[in-house]
């Protein structure tokens, strides 16, 4: 049971502050956010989505850490390969 | 899609495939060996098969796949209950869509919805929720199933229920916790295992404090690990850096999402309306203590078992299942006996291949192939016009 | 790979190649659903029973001669619910659909029959809107509706309106074409995002409680083959009408019929973003959900980029793209190269694409 997907937060209910619209790719739902704290998610922010619930808001710092460093592997890696086709031993 | 994409792209996943082989080749001692390192949650098994993880893994590298899918250990003695209740008179039993072909002794849901039991797919509890009160004159049952990372959603449904007042409204209670499971591996004597890729979903609810004993009482490590295919290949290098510089400890891939302490919300749903069964029976691992959650007293009006005559029979799986070792990453998928001929997702015979998330439905149905033959196939270059 | 695991793999193969038998003794959803429930049912009942020349081929639309000349001919059943949904209804599927079945054999469409199994209770007013689809439709793909018959079952059968089609259409290009013609080296085209159709159902149907603009994608795509066709005369192995089942579907007919390898490029698939999301959220796959005005177009490698630029170059065919070729092994399988880099099979659809939680 585990299929958890990222959508973006576009609106949180007024009379119902334990619901929220989310987006995912263009496409709404409305979720229950009664997992997370009260107001720890507004507009702009990202959450995971399971069955209808909001498990947990996304750290967009450290979605943001772990793309670095993964593209530091991935820059390191093409200048590896780079610097590999560029040499020549003679 | 933000938070996806990017963790699916291929020359990443290509350069992590070479630091991985590196760290292979520079573990201290033997040059060679091979790494087993169990990833526990079906959710992974089905990103390792769906994204074709594996080509990038060093052949010195193997993913067993274990028991962490909630379906697949469903015994077939409960899912002869739950048809059982759906099949009452004036009943509406709602259940995920995962559990519409599994078979019970008698059939599967889809069928007994063919005889004529009203039996619908939902995608969450509250859709479940939203039947009852939308039909007063019937009894609405929603299956739970899953692990932690689904349990505190029924328990927000039923916490709701309460609060409205909805008592024709009940949940047929099938939600497992996974350390028991992933005890059960550990004391299990036929596998050897160098470390595990830990369940990242079931992360977000209990945290990473709960798996500390398996590197403090077993020397084994952990890596909580998000489900896109880079998550898991970045787990896997985390693995054998640190059986490189010889640490064992917990690790946190999926920081982006999995807080260490898990969420503490989630935990008092689950704890205000269900609690600890004194055993349960999983299929293909027997009977583990303390692994299943039920209702509470307060909620029993909620509770499916109590309102309906179950049969509560046990029912052994058929002789030809090997399930249980597949579950326990004893056996590959295609080393089961009936696997592919007997046993196909169509006709299945055990849940590990009717289950989207099993071993043996992931390989039946992404892996099946020869790699040296698709070798030659997959080398043609694909005319590059026409990319989107 | 072991010799173990290969002989394994040896061993489902002819498992697989063997005589379906239909094993159920009641109808499920699965029978409906385009996948392997379907072609067995197709199969080892009707086939066995209607057993002759064209029904053995299997294609959207029969062909056969008569007075000279070619004639395409073919069935379709409308059960769609909801009836009407963004981007159409009924009444359009039920032209578009039958239409385009006869369009991929290369024929000219020109006249349907409509049958009409009507649930008592259903308003008039929506009959009436059904039926002026229909008459819009079948101009715009000019054609026409010249016999018909309606029936009347009780309330509670037939969900508001089914209809039957038959269509019959006459083929004067000089072309074969049928899911057993592909070779290695031809590629693989599609001509749109796929999945629109599918999902907007799905998010119709509203249990799902999920909102999105995606339309459905249904359209006559007479006048798309032409533009093909009077590109690439010769060339042209196989077209198909991408519906229920989806583009997977039809990429496994053809690498069974032509026992060959269809290799699909995982990133050159067109989808809509939002396509995409539904099927995320849902964990479906889209390669297996149905579209409506799609077709799957198999032609020569070397005539492929004449091929796309004549797709393209027609309203309904520009989001067409190349997705993949066709090799000699292993045969009878679809292969995907992910866009992670990696690699894994295409099955024929089990079942219905149930969504997922797990």
């Amino acid at each position: 049971m585990c299929l958890g997907i990222p959508g973006e937060v576009v609106e949180v209910g007024v009379d119902r502050p334990d619901l929220a619209m989310v987006d995912v790719s263009g496409v709404k739902r409305a979720i229950n956010i009664g997992l997370l704290d009260e107001g720890e998610v507004g507009p702009g922010d990202w959450v995971l989505i399971h069955v209808g619930f909001a498990m947990s808001k996304i750290d967009e710092a450290e979605a943001k850490a772990a793309m670095e460093f993964l593209e530091g592997i991935g820059q390191a890696y093409a200048d590896e390969m780079a610097a590999l086709l560029e040499s020549r031993i003679e | 899609m933000r938070f996806v994409d990017e963790f699916r792209d291929a020359g990443t996943a290509r350069a992590l495939a070479s630091r991985i082989a590196e760290l292979c080749r520079s573990i201290p001692g033997e040059p060679g060996r091979e790494y087993k390192f169990m990833e526990v949650c079906g959710g992974h098994t089905h990103t390792i098969y769906k994204h074709g993880l594996e080509d990038h893994l060093p052949d010195t590298v193997t993913l067993v796949h274990g028991p962490g899918c909630p379906v697949c250990v469903i015994p077939m003695g409960r899912v002869d209950d739950a048809i059982a209740i759906a099949e009452q008179p004036d009943v509406i039993m709602t259940t995920f869509g995962d559990m519409m072909r599994v078979p019970g002794s008698r059939g599967t849901f889809l069928e007994s919805n063919a005889a004529g039991a009203d039996i619908r797919m939902v995608y969450s509890p509250l859709d479940s929720l939203k039947i009852a009160r939308q039909n007063p004159d019937k009894r609405v049952v929603f299956m739970g199933i899953g692990f932690e990372t689904t349990a505190p959603s029924t328990a927000m449904t039923l916490l709701r229920a309460a609060r409205e007042g909805i008592d024709n409204f009940a949940v047929f209670c099938n939600h497992v916790t996974i350390i028991p499971a992933i005890k059960a591996i550990l004391d299990s004597p036929d596998l050897r295992l160098d470390g595990f890729v830990g369940p990242g979903h079931v992360s977000t609810v209990i945290g990473c404090r709960p798996y500390e004993f398996i590197p403090r009482d077993h020397g084994k490590p952990l890596v909580c690990s998000g489900f896109e295919p880079l998550d898991i290949l970045q787990s896997v290098h985390m693995l054998l850096r640190q059986l490189a510089e010889g640490r064992c400890e917990v690790e946190n891939q999926y920081s982006r999402v999995v807080p260490w302490d898990g969420n503490p919300r989630a935990l008092r749903a689950i704890a205000e309306t269900m609690q600890l069964r004194p055993y349960f029976e999983w299929r293909g691992l027997g009977f583990i203590s303390h692994s299943a959650l039920q209702l509470r007293d307060a909620y029993r009006a909620f509770d499916a078992e109590l309102i309906f005559d179950v049969p509560g029979v046990r029912v052994a799986d058929p002789k030809a299942c090997q399930c249980g070792e597949v579950l326990k990453g004893v056996l590959k998928p295609w080393e089961c006996k009936v696997f592919g001929t007997a046993c196909t997702p169509e006709t299945p015979i055990g849940t590990c291949m009717v289950s989207s998330e099993g071993a043996c439905a992931a390989y039946y149905n992404f892996g099946r192939f020869s790699r040296e033959r698709v070798r030659h196939a997959t080398a043609l270059p694909t005319p590059s016009i026409g990319r989107r | 790979m072991t010799t173990d695991e290969q002989q394994v793999l040896d061993r489902i193969d002819r498992a697989r190649r063997r005589r379906p038998r239909v094993r159920e003794e009641r109808i499920t959803m699965a029978h409906g659903a385009g996948g392997k429930a379907t072609h067995t049912l197709v199969e080892a009942l009707f086939l066995d029973a209607f057993r002759n020349p064209q029904l053995e081929r299997l294609e959207d639309q029969a062909v056969f001669p008569a007075a000279g000349g070619r004639f395409a001919f073919t069935t379709d059943s409308y059960v769609v619910s909801p009836l009407f949904f963004p981007g159409g209804d009924i009444g359009e599927l039920a032209v578009n659909g039958t239409v385009n079945d006869l369009a991929v054999s290369g024929a000219s469409p020109l006249h349907l029959s409509a049958g009409f199994i009507l649930e008592e209770g259903f308003p008039v007013a929506d009959l009436q809107r059904i039926v002026a689809s229909m008459a819009a439709a079948a101009a715009a793909a000019n054609v026409t509706v010249v016999t018909g018959d309606t029936k009347v079952v009780q309330r509670g059968k037939a969900d508001g309106c089914y209809i039957t089609t038959a269509g019959v259409g006459v083929l004067e290009r000089d072309v074969e074409l049928g899911a057993d013609r592909a070779r290695p080296g031809d590629a693989v085209l599609v001509s749109g995002p796929i999945g629109d159709h599918g999902v907007t159902i799905m998010l119709a149907r509203g249990e799902l409680e999920i909102s999105s603009d995606i339309a459905s994608d249904t359209a006559p795509l007479a006048g798309l083959v032409d533009a093909l066709l009077d590109a690439v005369p010769r060339g042209v192995r196989c077209l198909r009408d991408a519906t229920r089942g989806g583009v997977a579907t039809i990429l496994n007919e053809v690498a069974a019929a032509s026992d060959v390898a269809v290799v699909v490029d995982e990133a050159a698939v067109p989808m809509r973003a939002e396509v995409r999301g539904a099927s995320e959220i849902l964990g479906i796959d889209p390669l297996y959900v149905a579209c409506e005005g799609r077709m799957v177009v198999v032609v020569d490698g070397a005539q492929a980029p004449a091929a796309l630029d004549a797709l393209r170059s027609h309203p309904l065919g520009a989001g067409a793209a190349v997705v993949g070729t066709v090799a000699a092994d292993p045969p009878a399988l679809v292969l995907l190269r992910t866009e992670f880099g990696g690699t894994r099979i295409v099955d024929m659809l089990i079942g219905d694409p149930l969504p997922r939680i797990c």
